[in-house]
């Protein structure tokens, strides 16, 4: 089933700036072979589905058509895992501090 | 989406940079090469008590300076008895943004203020963002911020995404694009349909916001110590930094304070690839910027770069992403500050090279940055392992960037890598004779300007143009 947004919703959109052969010359050859994508947030304008063409209102005021990418979009940027090739520094450097320390 | 084609916007270059930028770059051309650089500085009318001031009317600038007691005693315990400096940092984190870039925003906010601007808006991936949405946000202005921000898998630099969220805090419209140098085609775009400031990194509004961190710095070491310090290093990219700090430095009378860009080496990566552009776990502060953007600073956005950092820079060093990632787990575990590893590339560099210096030294960091989600070594270095990069603890020598990152086992291990400044100025200046037209010849204004560019002698000029034009032939 599509999912559908209602007017207003925080949403993103996105399309093609450049395809492949409008880019700019001497690109390295795997950027080539791809298209320039944008995506944007903003508030729709009118009701929208995902995968159809949608306005929307950005931040800054302006309107801005593309596809409706995503309905009220996540920050998914995290700090994941402890990586264990640093878990151990904290430790490491207190013991040198510590040895300095008892040796004077 | 505008349909206008790459080559109609990018032929409009000139037009739409005037308007947003409102500086006549023209005027200040003296000779086939040379510009009047002090004369365009100071044409902006704001001198250095000025633009302290605009800046403390929103709390930038005036920010800690540390000294790293636990720090200076780990540089001494790897160090020959005698040797050691006192390592001391600038805490810019401490500003509205997180950044020393509240430095470089405030200017152009206040100026588009000024001269009735609806908004600014910036192309830019990193903290710069964070900076002009917060001074925007601040003056009232509209603000659109353009990112590279993914590349063809959709997949975001954790660094960027964090970014991301920040200027959309402040309530910028982001314009996130993936991988590749059309961003700026794609940023006249926006500037021509708006009429916004041009909040560019390479303006002189941008440079002398940043004179205060290096004036800020001598002030305060001179009052605590009675005397200016003997290094000041800074993370170098494209050259604001160094250039901004540094001039900072020299209008506090800190004439003997030698100066150090230091860059994280990601030397073999390629800044416009959709394949590398996720096997970078730093996205500024790096070669990438640091080089070109020494040997050629008119490659900016704006006709004449403001930031040109051959001019200041004595040294120049890069380190692995390997030791950064080890001396912010280091800064944090303690000095107890947990800052973002991009800030932390100079405090790296500074760590071994307080070891070659005396004890009585001072050795300042000029500056920190928040961290976050993204905008840390965890976030960094679990997508790096996502991209098969392998990260392991050892030798940082064999740190192989886009390949392998390599946590040093011990703080002894840390030692920057000296760039050949001989090598850049000479490409610099390689450079500078490419751009003559045919048949043009530097004259006397010239040589006395690429004197100044390259921080070197007339000699010294005048055997690489000739060894350049022997090579030539």
């Amino acid at each position: 089933m599509t999912e559908r947004a209602l007017k207003n919703t925080w949403v993103e959109i996105g399309g093609v700036v450049l395809q492949k052969d409008q880019r700019a010359p001497n690109l390295p050859d795997d950027t080539k072979q791809v298209a320039l994508e944008m995506r944007v947030k903003g508030f729709l304008v009118h009701d929208a589905e995902k995968g159809g063409e949608a306005d929307i209102i950005t931040l800054s005021g302006r309107t801005v058509r593309g596809t409706l990418t995503e309905i009220n979009p996540a920050y998914t940027h995290m700090f994941g895992r402890p990586i264990p090739e640093l878990s151990p520094i904290a430790g490491e450097i207190r013991a040198i501090l510590r040895e300095r320390r008892n040796a004077s | 989406m505008s349909k206008d084609s790459y080559k109609a916007i990018m032929d409009q270059k000139a037009d739409i940079m005037r308007s947003s930028v409102g500086i006549d770059y023209e005027k200040y051309t003296t000779g086939p090469l040379s510009f009047d650089y002090e004369a365009m500085l100071n044409d902006t009318g704001y001198d250095l008590d000025t633009i302290r001031d605009i800046q403390g009317r929103t709390a930038v600038g005036d920010t800690p300076l540390v000294e790293l007691r636990n720090l200076t005693e780990l540089v001494r315990a790897v160090s020959e008895p005698g040797k050691g400096a006192r390592l001391l940092v600038k805490d810019e984190a401490a500003n509205p943004s997180g950044s020393f870039k509240d430095r470089r925003a405030s200017l152009s906010a206040f100026e588009a203020k000024k001269n009735g601007y609806a908004g600014i808006a910036a192309a830019t991936s990193g903290n710069y963002g964070a900076a002009v949405a917060s001074q925007a946000a601040k003056a009232g202005l509209g603000c659109i911020i353009v990112q590279e921000a993914f590349d063809s898998k959709g997949i975001a630099q954790p660094e960027i995404a964090e970014k991301t969220r920040a200027c959309e805090a402040y309530g910028a419209e982001v314009v996130r694009l993936s991988v590749g140098p059309e961003l700026f085609y794609y940023f006249l775009i926006v500037l021509k349909e708006t009429g916004y400031f041009n909040a560019s990194l390479y303006t002189p509004y941008s440079i002398l916001g940043i004179e205060t961190l290096g004036y800020e710095l001598a002030v305060q070491v001179k009052a605590r110590e009675g005397r200016f310090p003997d290094v000041v290093v800074a993370t170098h990219a494209g050259g604001g930094n160094v250039t901004g700090t540094a001039r900072g430095l020299i209008k506090a009378g800190a004439t003997d304070t030698l100066m150090v860009a230091a860059s994280v080496d990601l030397s073999g990566l390629h800044m416009a690839s959709d394949r590398d552009f996720n096997r970078k776990s730093f996205t500024t502060g790096h070669t990438g910027f640091s080089v070109p953007f020494s040997t050629w600073p008119d490659r900016a956005d704006v006709p004449r770069n403001a930031a040109r950092s051959l001019r200041y820079m004595d040294r120049f060093v890069t380190v692995t992403q390997g030791e950064v990632f080890y001396m912010t787990e280091a800064l944090a575990a303690i000095e107890g500050m947990e800052r973002g590893p991009a800030g932390n590339t100079s405090l790296a560099a500074a760590f071994a090279i307080a070891r070659e210096m005396d004890r009585e030294h001072i050795i300042v960091v000029q500056e920190t940055e928040y961290t976050g989600a993204g905008k840390h070594p965890l976030g960094q270095l679990n997508l790096a392992k996502q991209m098969g990069i392998d990260v392991r603890r050892g030798d940082p020598r064999e740190n192989q960037p886009g390949k392998a990152i390599v946590i040093p086992e011990h703080p002894s291990q840390i030692k920057p890598v000296e760039m050949d400044l001989d090598r850049i100025r000479r490409s610099y200046l390689r450079n500078a004779l490419n751009s003559l037209a045919e048949g043009e010849k530097i004259t006397e204004t010239d040589m006395a300007y690429l004197v100044a560019e390259t921080k070197s002698d007339e000699t010294y000029v005048r055997e690489a143009i000739e060894s350049h034009e022997r090579k030539k032939r």
